[in-house]
């Protein structure tokens, strides 16, 4: 390590205001190392996790980190067995993708040999490989030379570990999976949205999951330094579910799962360089959680907000609804367009109250005018507005009658949780079916139900 | 298992002609020793109870699934060398509609195959796309997410996405399975623009009321081939009722049993 102050310090206090700043600013050459890293994983991760996630393969990656584990202890094992010290990076994560693709192929050969699913299959090499790396872990430990204390950094990641060379194989990793993704985009979009279709156009479907898998298995060895083994499958799914909160094209959740991905190694990386005794892998992951809330919260498309909202509006149309079709149905049995409350009361089995709100609603809309304290009118716009409510409704209580063969005791209460929603193709289609030319008549007496 | 016919007698000819075709799910055989020569430029129905190895026989042509024995001829040479003048429309239900990608991406998926590895799609591919989507009535929905298209719409999508291929040969897996009348239309018109192209359409069909309105020829299957040939002469109450009565037990009893004991075809 290049004698990073702030990266070491072993007190859990809070960081000072200064120190935010050094860190925040990227002025210790450790915590930019760290920094540009973790971020450059997090793209990798975003980016390639996006197919591992429409693939639905994300728990084989769990499966693949774990199985990483045995890889690390036997490389290490092998390394001082040789004569070396034991530590060489690049020997622990040879031995890391050795033991992930390991994983992989027990996985396919218990789906393809026995009757069991793929989730049983993930859970057993999971579990399994995961014990067989602690014990080997627990074994190197006894190594009479070298030391095995660094390894168990591993399972929950250790950023403050990295040094440069580090950061640049990240780097060197998130190019490679940026280029890969920009090459294979429509074969690796073929493959996770339609696998029959893509093998009888000649893709082989095989070469394409291997090319996915090794991708994810070089983003998964990368981030076990930083992540650790064990939650190093959230920054593959996490920033990609969070992406399909924002959008409907997988070129844009890509890109939105890759700056998701990116912001949650930056924050947790600073934040890990501020708290230092902190495992960074945890932080990192509750970030990416914290990303997926908001984008389940206010996400563009189909974003708990959103959803809420639209609930809202509809509900408030629904409601303008009933009210128009109230009045226009009072107004029917008289030839004006004046009426009192009284009337819609009697008509609806509805609260005072809640017929005044409503219509003061309408009035707000143009739909009705206020003439004295008791009576209203309907004005132009809204007799136009209620005409075609009452006939979406009297069309769709028709067609349930005549085409679903409902008791017209019941039409009313059914049409009135569709006739919201029909659209202008459906009514003219309704129309066609039903009216010859003239006005439909209700097909049931008008009084109090709905 | 007979061995009824040998190769030489297959048709170089024949767009598709499958010779002595066994095909198993799990070792359990559902489709025994079919033979079939499928005759140019018609409309071809496939009808056959549940479970008689409709689908089966169809992704066992184009190498979806492995055979345990037979081979298949496409215009006389095998299906991997053929795929080019082969389009296929999968069964709605074999796909996830929540996919983030639009109708005219789906649809521009017909076109991936010529344009091949880690290379852009060209306008042209584009524009063929959209002729497509044109030609099943979807061209105003070409931006539209497929989960928010109903379940005719998304039929039609996989449709446009066959049609963009500009392939010879047509393989539909149930392409009238609950859809709405609007796409049914559409469906039957394509096929007809497809035969009059001289085209030759291969379809899993489930319903029997339309076999003699739509189709020129049909196979009757129930894990094996009962009869094929012009609908007019082969879809008789009595082949019906040889392809749906339960005259098979013997043969589903010997594959349930093969399937037990584990026996390598």
């Amino acid at each position: 390590m290049t004698g990073g102050h702030s990266l070491s310090d072993a007190s859990l206090t809070l960081p000072s205001l200064e120190q935010c700043i050094r860190v925040l600013t990227l002025e210790d050459y450790n915590t930019r190392v760290v920094v540009l890293g973790v971020m450059a994983l997090g793209a990798a991760a975003g980016l390639i996790g996006t197919f591992l996630l429409l693939r639905k393969r994300a728990l084989t990656a769990d499966a693949l980190s774990h199985a990483t584990l045995p890889g690390i202890a036997i490389a290490f094992m092998v390394m001082v067995a040789m004569g070396g010290e034991g530590k060489s990076l690049v020997g622990l994560l040879i031995g890391a993708f050795v033991f992930g693709c390991i994983g992989i192929l027990l996985i396919l050969a218990i789906r393809h040999t026995t009757r069991l699913k793929d989730d049983a299959a993930i859970g057993i090499v999971l579990s399994v490989l995961f014990g067989l790396g602690l014990c080997l872990l627990r074994i190197a430990s006894e190594f009479p030379s070298g030391s095995a204390s660094g390894l168990g950094g591993f399972i929950f990641g250790k950023a403050a570990s990295m040094v440069a060379s580090d950061a640049l194989v990240m780097a060197g990793v998130a190019v490679v999976v940026l280029v890969a993704t920009c090459m294979l985009c429509k074969e690796l979009t073929l493959l996770c949205f339609d696998e029959e279709f893509s093998s009888v156009q000649g893709w082989s479907v095989l070469l394409l999951d291997i090319v996915l898998m090794s991708l994810v298995t070089v983003v998964t060895v990368v981030a076990l330094q930083s992540v650790g083994l064990v939650l190093a499958v959230a920054m593959l799914i996490i920033p990609a579910a969070s992406a399909k909160y924002w959008t409907r094209r997988i070129t844009s959740m890509l890109i939105a799962a890759a700056i998701i991905g990116c912001l949650s190694g930056w924050l947790g990386a600073v934040v890990s360089a501020l708290v230092p005794r902190m495992p960074t892998g945890p932080i990192i992951v509750l970030l990416c959680g914290f990303w997926f809330v908001i984008s389940f919260i206010f996400g563009s498309n189909d974003g708990l907000l959103v959803r809420q909202f639209l609930r809202w509006s509809l509900n408030k149309r629904i409601a303008r609804q009933h009210i128009l079709r109230a009045v226009w149905e009072v107004c029917e049995q008289h030839t004006d367009s004046e009426f009192g409350v009284h009337e819609v009361v009697r008509l609806r089995s509805w609260h005072t109250r809640t017929v005044k709100r409503l219509l003061r609603k309408s009035v707000a809309k143009g739909y009705v005018a206020r003439k004295s304290p008791t009576t209203w009118r309907m004005t132009e716009k809204g007799r136009v507005e209620a005409r075609r409510v009452a006939r979406n409704h009297r069309l769709w209580e028709i067609y349930l009658i005549n085409y679903a063969d409902i008791a017209p005791t019941h039409v009313d209460r059914d049409a009135d949780m569709i006739e919201h929603v029909l659209g202008p193709e459906l009514v003219e289609k309704l129309e066609k079916l039903l009216v010859a030319g003239d006005e439909p008549k209700s097909p049931h007496p008008i009084g109090a139900s709905g | 298992m007979p061995q009824t016919r040998i190769e030489e007698e297959h048709s170089l000819t024949s767009p598709v002609s499958v010779h002595d075709l066994t095909v198993a799910y799990h070792r359990k055989p559902v489709l025994w020793d079919v033979d079939l020569d499928i005759p140019e430029g018609k409309l071809i129905a496939i009808i056959g109870p549940n479970g008689a190895g409709k689908s089966t026989l169809i992704k066992a042509i184009m190498d979806i699934i492995p055979k345990v024995s037979g081979r298949v001829m496409i215009y006389g040479k095998p299906f991997k060398k053929q795929r080019k003048i082969v389009a296929y429309i999968p069964q709605r239900e074999s796909v996830d509609w929540d996919f983030p990608i639009d109708a005219l991406g789906v649809v521009m998926m017909g076109r991936y195959g010529t344009v091949g590895w880690c290379r852009p799609l060209r306008r042209r591919d584009k524009e063929k796309a959209l002729d497509a989507l044109d030609r099943v009535g979807m061209a105003d929905y070409a931006n539209r997410q497929i989960s928010q298209l109903s379940g005719g719409q998304q039929q039609r999508i996989f449709l446009a996405r066959a049609l963009s291929q500009e392939s010879t040969i047509y393989f539909m897996d149930e392409p009238f399975a609950s859809v709405d009348a609007a796409t049914e239309r559409a469906i039957v018109q394509v096929l007809a623009d497809l035969r009059s192209n001289g085209k030759t359409v291969i379809v899993v069909h489930h319903d029997l009321q339309t076999v003699n309105e739509y189709f020129d020829h049909v196979i009757l299957l129930n894990m094996r081939v009962v009869a094929h040939g012009p609908v007019e002469s082969v879809f008789t109450q009595e082949n019906l009722k040889k392809t749906y009565g339960g005259r098979l037990t013997l043969l589903s009893e010997a594959a349930d049993r093969l399937a037990r004991q584990g026996t390598k075809l």
